[in-house]
């Protein structure tokens, strides 16, 4: 060979599925080879001029080394072919050669491969001078292709997601300039469970790139021949997912994955590509293997006892119909004979309702359960298992109108919870059912008034002393007002709300007047006149003189159609006297009067509400007047009594007397 | 007052021939006109359900007045009842105005005349000294006094009542329209009202039924009770032993006769003890009620 020929070696180098094939290329080669000998035109002669490490050549402007290291060449699977069996040109050609060499056509040898790459996204994109295009060397190289099974050749498994990857990663110009369906390919593939097992534990069988898409016929997906259009995907994916259909039984009915991929789900509809990660994996557990077993009544744990049983039709209609069994016992493995026997752990509730998992932790059942109080509840003692309803079924124990009585399991009086509760409410399912809200929802079957989980929440449970409670004082009106949102707001504005009064004194919330769970209808006679007495807890001097006035004393007597505090004060609107937007302040007060007394006056608004006689100083008249009655009282009484006392001796002599006069006559 | 107006059982007695003193066997000095044992009877009956019905409120704190205002049907039914007694004793109380200035047409001809008249009701100086002489004779300083028709605890009762009458009866009145009355009177004055009302009310019902029940009823003579008021009728010598100056009086004047009449039968006897217990019954019960609510409830 003469020296100063450029020598470019353009290969293409097939996949080793095509090992037959290409054992037959290299015989053809090496045949060719012998003949060239005899022309003198050996490697040697290539590498008399080649193996200058400062040999260069031109073209297009450019200048490219031409240098060839021999050892590696030697040492590449195309180590034993010679120089001209790739660069055919040269051929004969005298040497040094013309710079200007043909490209090498892979194909000469690799005939299967260039007619898939030809047909493939890649060929054809070359073939259309797209200057992004990549052609034989660009994946393999030229001079020292390496077989893929060395692990530092650049179609070794490892490598194949770095080398797509050089095109096909976000930011590069193909992913760019190109119109690339998915995006973040390679960061998705390299977190999905393909990735982690190829580049994390260096499993080779692992599927790369090629695994799925070929390393030759790549075709967009969209094309009926492409190893991952929608009808070929199941059988991409089922070359190393042998009978997984076992698993999708449900979704695919064992062989309609193949035979009616159109109208089926195929694997990336939920396995997404690129990002099939491991949560996946269980989900698909076949519920009918599961059920196998489980379906059974007399099925029953080796080590307690407990019944295992499942109720295959109440699964199917409960609100997880359509959530696998391995989805939540998701401990199983489908490899064991019996999947379940990996179960270590109970289900966890918490792996898809994640947030409510959070809230319940920090309740006072989540706790207590934390604590493994035997007596705490967890999910299943209000949802139940495998027939978990939704709380729009009216059979759904956590249905409003059912709800009452599942609290009613721990919290009924004697129960295990009614039983540790240390606080003032008692019998409080009793009274809640007695209640307007409890007879609301138990008796008219309005399933909108308040029940337990209306004011305690249903998984946010608190004691009434943390101050995250929803029925902690200070969160007590807020939480009223999600129902009586009118009412809350009056009562914002009234003097009783901490936003317009500041004291340190404790100010009265709703369930003050209200009480918590024996809460009445406002206009029924036990409500009205309990009323006067909750005032009166704070207000004592103010009830104590009402009920010092005909208004009061009527209203002891069980009379309501009374004033009482509520009827002149407003009942959430209270404001101070002298605020001129109160019932009672100068400018109202005659009005109020009015709604009972329709033709009172301003001097019939001067009867005192709240007098008592024991106070000179405010109400001298009264004073005066009462101690002028008891005088008059007293000294009459002094003096009749006196009179009477001296008189019944008298009396008595004068009836002996008579006696013994009579008894003398008549004898 | 002077009991002149002559009813039919006068004019029986008119019939009876003449007979004078000592008495006419089978025969009872009638001491009060019919019309005024009616209106006591109608103020017995207005005054128990007065008593009864507004004690419940006045005594409201305690539990008896809750459970006496539920048999009256509730408070509500109460008030009414109050207020319809209460226009019977206000009829009571007219009537006996009316009553009053008939007689005084029909016997007297002027008010000054009944005024200072022999059975007159207003005190005397015979009333002073008869006092003075029952306190001597309370304590064994003198003879019993020479009561006449008109004893002066009996004129004290009634002007008791007729005071009562006019005090409970205008603070009644002013609490019952309030609306009507504060148009020309103060606001506050419902509330002075309210304990005038109250107290005099208590006052009346505490002297009605411990002081009045002892002087008519319950004093050893009488014991346990004086059915007069109810009938009308005594026993002349008990006339005589009761009322000396007026037994003297018709005696002298040989009157007497005239208002003897023939006693009522056994059955009217009996259904005017029978109401006799009832009303004695009530009146005790409620006093017993007051001092309970007075000394172990009082607030």
């Amino acid at each position: 060979m003469e020296t100063g020929t450029r020598t470019i070696f353009v290969c293409m180098v097939g996949p080793a599925v095509y090992r037959v094939t290409r054992l037959l290329v290299v015989a053809s080669a090496a045949l060719s080879a012998a003949t060239t000998i005899a022309r003198a035109q050996d490697n040697g002669d290539c590498f008399a001029c080649h193996s200058d490490n400062t040999l260069t050549g031109a073209r297009g402007g450019k200048t490219f080394s031409a240098f060839v290291d021999q050892k590696k060449f030697e040492e590449s699977i195309h180590g034993s072919l010679t120089c001209i069996s790739c660069h055919t040109d040269l051929e004969g050609k005298e040497l040094p050669h013309d710079e200007n060499l043909k490209p090498v056509d892979c194909g000469m040898c690799h005939d299967d491969e260039k007619a898939q790459y030809s047909k493939s996204l890649h060929g054809k994109a070359l073939v259309r001078g797209d200057p992004l295009a990549p052609s034989c060397r660009d994946c393999h190289g030229t001079h020292y292709i390496l077989p893929k099974t060395n692990p530092l050749s650049t179609i070794a498994p490892l490598q194949i997601p770095g080398l797509c990857g050089k095109c096909h990663r976000e930011g590069a110009p193909v992913q760019r300039q190109r119109s690339i369906p998915q995006d973040s390919i390679l960061q998705n593939y390299s977190e999905s469970i393909h990735g982690q097992g190829l580049l994390l534990k260096g499993l080779i069988v692992a599927p790369s790139c090629i695994s799925c898409h070929t390393a030759h016929s790549i075709l967009p997906h969209t094309d009926p021949a492409s190893s991952i259009s929608r009808n070929n995907i199941a059988s991409t994916c089922t070359k190393c997912h042998a009978e997984i259909e076992l698993v999708h039984r449900k979704i695919i009915r064992g062989e309609l994955w193949e035979k009616q991929a159109h109208v089926l789900p195929a694997c990336v509809d939920c396995h997404q590509p690129h990002k099939i990660r491991k949560v996946y994996y269980t989900q698909g557990m076949a519920d009918k293997d599961c059920l196998g077993c489980h379906g059974r009544k007399n099925i029953r744990s080796s080590k307690d006892g407990r019944s295992l049983a499942v109720n295959a039709n109440e699964l199917a209609h409960s609100m997880h119909a359509n959530v696998a069994c391995s989805q939540c016992h998701s401990e199983v493995k489908a490899s064991h004979v019996r999947p379940c026997d990996a179960i270590t752990k109970p289900v966890d509730c918490t792996a898809c309702h994640a947030e409510i998992g959070a809230t319940f932790q920090k309740s006072i059942h989540g706790v207590l359960d934390a604590k493994n109080d035997p007596n705490a509840p967890t999910c299943k003692e209000c949802h139940g298992t495998h027939g978990v309803l939704g709380k729009s079924n009216p059979k759904s124990m956590t249905f409003p109108t059912n709800v009452p009585s599942l609290c009613a399991r721990c919290h009924r009086e004697g129960e295990k919870a009614a039983v540790r509760y240390v606080g003032t409410e008692h019998q409080i399912i009793k009274h809640y059912t007695q209640s307007i809200h409890g007879k609301g929802l138990m008796q008219s079957g309005l399933t909108v008034t308040a029940m337990c989980t209306s004011c305690h929440t249903a998984h946010n449970v608190r004691p009434s002393a943390d101050t995250l409670s929803s029925v902690n004082r200070a969160k007590v009106p807020a939480t009223c007002g999600q129902c009586h949102h009118g009412i809350e707001g009056q009562f914002e504005a009234s003097v009783h709300s901490p936003l317009v009064t500041r004291t340190d004194k404790e100010l009265p919330v709703c369930t003050d007047c209200h009480s918590a769970h024996t809460i009445r209808r406002t206009d029924q006679a036990g409500f009205k006149l309990e009323i006067m007495e909750q005032c009166g807890r704070c207000h004592e001097a103010i009830a104590r003189t009402y009920f010092d006035t005909y208004h009061g004393k009527v209203s002891r007597l069980g009379y309501t159609k009374t004033a009482k505090c509520y009827d002149c004060h407003g009942a959430h609107d209270i404001l101070p006297v002298t605020d001129p937007r109160s019932h009672v302040s100068f400018q109202n007060v005659v009005k109020t009067c009015q709604n009972c007394h329709p033709g009172a006056t301003r001097r019939f608004a001067g009867y005192l509400t709240h007098a008592t006689h024991h106070d000179p100083e405010k109400y001298p008249y009264l004073f005066w007047t009462f101690w002028g009655m008891t005088s008059l009282l007293i000294g009459t009484f002094i003096l009749g009594g006196v009179h009477t006392l001296l008189w019944l001796p008298r009396a008595l002599q004068r009836r002996r007397h008579k006696r013994t006069h009579s008894s003398k006559a008549k004898s | 007052m002077k009991e002149a107006k002559k009813d039919k059982e006068e004019k029986k007695a008119e019939d009876v021939p003449v007979i004078v003193e000592p008495v006419v066997e089978g025969k009872q000095y009638l001491r009060f006109s019919r019309l005024n044992r009616v209106l006591h009877v109608v103020m017995i009956v207005s005054f128990m359900s007065l008593a009864l019905t507004g004690m419940t409120l006045k005594f409201s704190y305690t539990e008896w007045a809750v459970i006496l205002s539920h048999l009256f049907g509730g408070f509500e039914t109460a008030g009414y009842i109050h207020r319809v007694a209460a226009t019977f004793m206000i009829v009571t109380f007219i009537t006996h105005l009316v009553d009053l200035t008939r007689r005084k047409r029909r016997d007297y001809k002027s008010w000054r005349a009944m005024i200072f008249g022999k059975d007159t009701m207003m005190f005397t100086r015979k009333d002073l000294s008869d006092f003075w002489g029952s306190m001597k004779w309370f304590i064994g300083r003198g003879p019993r006094p020479q009561y006449g028709r008109w004893t002066y605890w009996e004129k004290f009762d009634y002007f008791a009542v007729f005071w009562g009458m006019l005090v409970i009866g205008s603070t009644g009145l002013m609490l019952w329209f309030p609306e009507f009355f504060t148009l020309f009177l103060p606001g506050w004055l419902i509330n002075v009202a309210t304990i005038i009302h109250s107290d005099e009310a208590l006052l009346a019902v505490g002297f009605i039924f411990t002081v009045h029940f002892f002087n008519t009823h319950l004093r050893p003579e009488k014991f346990p009770m004086d059915i007069v008021i109810f009938s009308g009728r005594m026993d002349v010598d008990e006339l005589h032993d009761d009322k000396p100056a007026e037994y003297e009086d018709l005696a002298k004047s040989g009157r007497l006769e005239e208002h003897l009449v023939d006693p009522y039968p056994p059955i009217v006897i009996r259904v005017i003890r029978i109401f006799g217990w009832t009303a004695l019954s009530v009146g005790f019960s409620i006093v017993i009620w007051i001092i309970y609510a007075m000394v172990f409830a009082y607030r």
